[in-house]
């Protein structure tokens, strides 16, 4: 335990800092000691400092981490699942699934959708966790035929190539603004969720996340790869399916609520393994849960241009950090050592 | 005498596998005992049915006809977690565990008796000290496996199964990647936990060498054939094991236990000398297409008086000395020239 402490000192400073630093740094200047006392109930100078505060950056603050925690977490389960250092949520559609879903209610139904307000916004949630849910279905009606995960991984790819030649049937076929709209929404954003969503999406995620801490001690026994995990008394089938179901839930509530995230999930789960320096899932779950959230909230901080009313979209920053650390990851090879 | 006890018995088995509805069955018949305390090695050639043999005794794949029954007990009535304390793996599987440590991975051999988060407890570690202990790797408990060599992540999965405190131990080709001291530490283990702690040990192999040298007994399994059972010297006295590897071209040799290949000029050449050199020039004899007999009369003779003297005697009386086995081979070579 102490061997790892220092991994949890760092992120918990980390998030502390990254929390606040949401809070305070935005396109409008609001001062530190303001957005304490606005914090903590006190009255400001200005009501709209507090509006900003209360009502957009604290739930952003919240989407983001949260988000973060999420993704992070689905790509460790893909990752430990398929023993695969490039596995994600993306990679096995179920984020095309869910672009599906939201594609064929943006384009076909649009009307309804207007702006980002109201009904429409429900509509397109459950658009997104229906189209994921339907390819999970798939995957794991897969996962029960095909014996091998290398298999079901390329299925699962395949999948992803189907959604995204019928999200692309439907774009052609739809009209200009609405394409538009789609394309805004694949940007990602974590300001998407309004104080009144929050509920609903902490729900999912948590139960999510919370799920996820059940699953180490298969997650553990996976390591050694199926048979050993099974010789081990692990029912490797439905060790299989909560792992793909932990995966669906978290990454359809995300991609519904802020859009296609990219990269969070294949990235942070190394940055957690470099951290902590083991892959032993009992420190690895909490730190990948950390770190994820620590990240998020440092994409979310950088889509703010300085100086400016400019917002950068989200999925133009997480490459930014993630495609270097996959790319540190994969040229230092004593990083890969935790897939020998 | 004591009797001996039985861990593992296959009843009329059926092996195979279902492929698309079908049944495919690689051996059938099968009746095979497997006793605690003894080293078992399961030889063959590719195709014989040696894996899916292994895979039904860890019960990854179903027996197709007959049971296999396990401390007496049918093994279709072990639940997966009773299983897991019953019978260790090693297997050939890649594995992934690289970034923990070599205390880890055994204790993931404590994962039947851990619970819901497998948190090992005081016990727990202990077991896993006694583990890595007995197979000589307590020094590099804290070490990342991926640091280990091929040898000595053999003997860490074999501490994992120790953990695991089964009765009975399965590997598959466990000597398989290592070189050739490894090898032999890894045999020599086998045989030192099963005299010591009483496993019963099955281990699939191609290394005929070590399973003759090493085995108390083994299990022949052929394509087409009935299985075969037996102390290694039996089984090669008796003439089983030439009949099971012997091919066309090649030929199990009684007197030195290796497989042969058979050169067409089949040319005795008797030797004589200290057993030593005598032994290593039968070698050379057998590379270069000869059989090395007792003496010749009116035939070719050598005389080895030690491994720098030795004598070549002709047909015709003629001696030509060789110093060394290489320049005996020359000699040999312009014979056959002849």
């Amino acid at each position: 335990m102490q061997k790892y402490s220092k991994a949890y000192y760092i992120l918990a400073i980390s998030f502390i800092v990254l929390f606040f630093g949401n809070l305070v740094y935005g396109s409008v200047n609001i001062p530190a000691k303001e957005v304490m006392n606005i914090l903590f109930g006190g009255e400001s100078p200005k009501a709209s400092w507090s509006m900003i505060i209360l009502n957009s950056r604290l739930p952003q603050c919240i989407t983001a981490l949260l988000s973060g925690a999420s993704l992070a977490i689905s790509g460790l389960l893909l990752q430990t699942l398929f023993r695969n250092p490039l596995a994600g949520p993306s990679i096995l559609g179920i984020s095309d699934g869910a672009n599906l879903g939201v594609a064929a209610v943006m384009l076909y139904t649009g009307g309804v959708i207007g702006g980002m307000g109201g009904g429409g916004y429900l509509t397109i949630v459950l658009a997104a966790l229906a189209g994921s849910l339907a390819v999970l279905a798939i995957i794991i009606w897969f996962s029960q035929k095909v014996k091998s995960n290398v298999m079901l991984l390329i299925i699962g790819i395949m999948i992803g190539y189907l959604a995204s030649s019928l999200i692309s049937i439907l774009n052609y076929h739809a009209s200009a603004d609405k394409v538009h709209q789609f394309v805004m929404w694949g940007m990602g954003d974590f300001s998407g969720v309004s104080l009144e969503k929050l509920p609903y999406f902490t729900c999912f995620t948590v139960v999510g996340l919370i799920y996820s801490l059940l699953l180490i001690k298969p997650l553990n026994a996976l390591l050694l790869g199926e048979m050993y995990a099974a010789n081990l008394g692990i029912n490797v089938r439905s060790a299989r399916i909560s792992i793909l179901l932990c995966t669906g839930i978290l990454t359809a509530t995300i991609t519904a609520f802020c859009g296609p995230v990219s990269f969070i999930g294949l990235a942070v789960p190394h940055v957690a393994r470099m951290l902590l320096g083991t892959s032993n899932h009992k420190h690895l779950v909490p730190v990948t849960i950390l770190s994820g959230a620590c990240i998020a909230l440092l994409c979310n901080m950088l889509t703010v241009v300085p100086g400016s009313s400019n917002m950068l979209p989200l999925n133009a920053v997480t490459p930014m950090i993630g495609a270097p650390i996959i790319i540190y990851v994969i040229v230092n090879r004593k990083n890969l050592q935790y897939f020998n | 005498m004591k009797e001996k006890t039985i861990a593992v018995q296959a009843k009329d088995l059926s092996i195979g596998y279902l492929q698309s509805k079908q049944r495919k069955v690689v051996q059938s018949n099968i009746n095979l005992t497997l006793h605690s305390g003894e080293v078992t090695c399961l030889l063959g050639l590719n195709g014989a049915g040696k894996s899916t043999l292994i895979r039904t005794l860890c019960g990854f794949q179903p027996p197709l006809g007959g049971d296999v029954l396990l401390r007496g007990k049918p093994l279709s009535k072990y639940t997966q977690g009773e299983f897991a304390m019953e019978v260790g793996v090693v297997l050939t599987e890649r594995t992934n565990a690289g970034g923990i440590t070599v205390h880890e991975l055994v204790g993931l051999g404590r994962h039947p008796f851990t619970g819901f988060f497998g948190t090992l407890k005081e016990r727990d570690n202990a077991i896993i000290e006694e583990s890595l202990k007995a197979v000589g790797m307590l020094h590099k408990s804290g070490n990342y496996v991926s640091e280990l060599s091929d040898g000595e992540r053999q003997k860490v999965m074999i501490a994992k199964v120790l953990a695991q405190e089964c009765p009975i131990i399965v590997l598959d080709e466990p000597t398989a990647f290592l070189d050739v001291t490894s090898r032999i530490e890894t045999m020599v283990l086998l045989r030192k936990l099963a005299k010591e702690q009483d496993k019963a040990i099955i281990l699939s192999t191609h290394d005929i060498d070590s399973a003759i040298s090493m085995a108390d007994n083994l299990w022949l399994l052929s394509k087409g054939k009935q299985v075969r059972h037996g102390a290694p010297e039996d089984l090669i006295m008796d003439g089983t094991i030439g009949d099971f590897f012997s091919k066309e071209n090649i030929a199990f040799d009684k007197a030195t236990g290796k497989l042969n290949a058979i050169r067409p000029n089949i040319f005795p050449i008797g030797v004589l000398g200290d057993f030593n050199t005598s032994f290593w020039v039968g070698n050379a004899l057998v590379r270069n297409g000869f059989t090395p007999s007792n003496m010749q009369e009116n035939g070719y003779n050598i005389i080895c008086k030690s491994p720098a003297d030795i004598e070549l005697h002709l047909p015709c009386g003629a001696i030509k000395k060789a110093t060394c086995v290489a320049s005996l081979c020359d000699l040999l070579c312009s014979i056959t020239l002849l």
